[in-house]
């Protein structure tokens, strides 16, 4: 690792402690600036979790930083307590079978009725 | 710079051998694709890493000639 990797990982990490959802995304939950980003909000509020967005566009170091980070070459990417849970696509599909709302149960971030 | 359908499907084909692979251009404008492939290459394998196999095999251009991606990986039967 070289050390501009070590202060982006080192910042990644303490950005995944402090918010038990985090979702790395271009543009903000308000006004998202790409339909994959925006599809991920749309699934996140779906299920009325409190989330911590990260503005990828603002932050080229954070860009690059979150994909090697991840060895994921792509954003939208979410983070349930501190573990990668995928991108768009799979965030949708485990919306759609159930898979989320199980693991967001699982985690204590929904209540279980 | 974009990339073609046939490029993009040979790409695939070099990993995916046995595969059924389902290439469609969404915009028409070689940027912006939605791939299906079932493959027995998936079976046991997370999403996760389902996924990271398919960009794997895209030799780094997903994120770069590959703009964007719809994907969708399954295995036979399921």
């Amino acid at each position: 690792m070289t050390n501009d990797n070590e202060n982006i990982f080192a910042t990644i990490q303490e950005q995944l402690k402090s918010d038990d959802i985090v979702l790395y995304m271009k543009g903000n939950a308000k006004f998202p600036q790409c339909g994959f980003s925006a599809a991920t909000v749309d699934v996140l509020n779906s299920f009325g979790v409190n989330f911590k967005e990260h503005n990828i566009l603002l932050d080229p170091e954070l860009r690059q930083g979150i994909k090697d980070f991840s060895q994921w070459p792509t954003i939208p990417q979410l983070y349930v307590k501190e573990e990668f849970v995928g991108g768009c696509d799979i965030i949708r599909e485990m919306a759609e079978s159930g898979e989320l709302e199980e693991l967001f149960k699982e985690k204590k971030l929904i209540s279980n009725q | 710079m974009p990339i073609d359908a046939s490029t993009l499907e040979n790409l695939l084909k070099g990993t995916f051998n046995n595969a059924k692979i389902t290439i469609t251009d969404l915009k028409g404008d070689n940027d912006h694709w939605s791939v299906e492939i079932v493959s027995e290459d998936f079976i046991g394998k997370s999403r996760i890493q389902s996924h990271k196999m398919v960009y794997g095999s895209l030799q780094g251009k997903m994120g770069n000639e590959i703009h964007a991606m719809q994907l969708k990986t399954s295995t036979p039967n399921s």
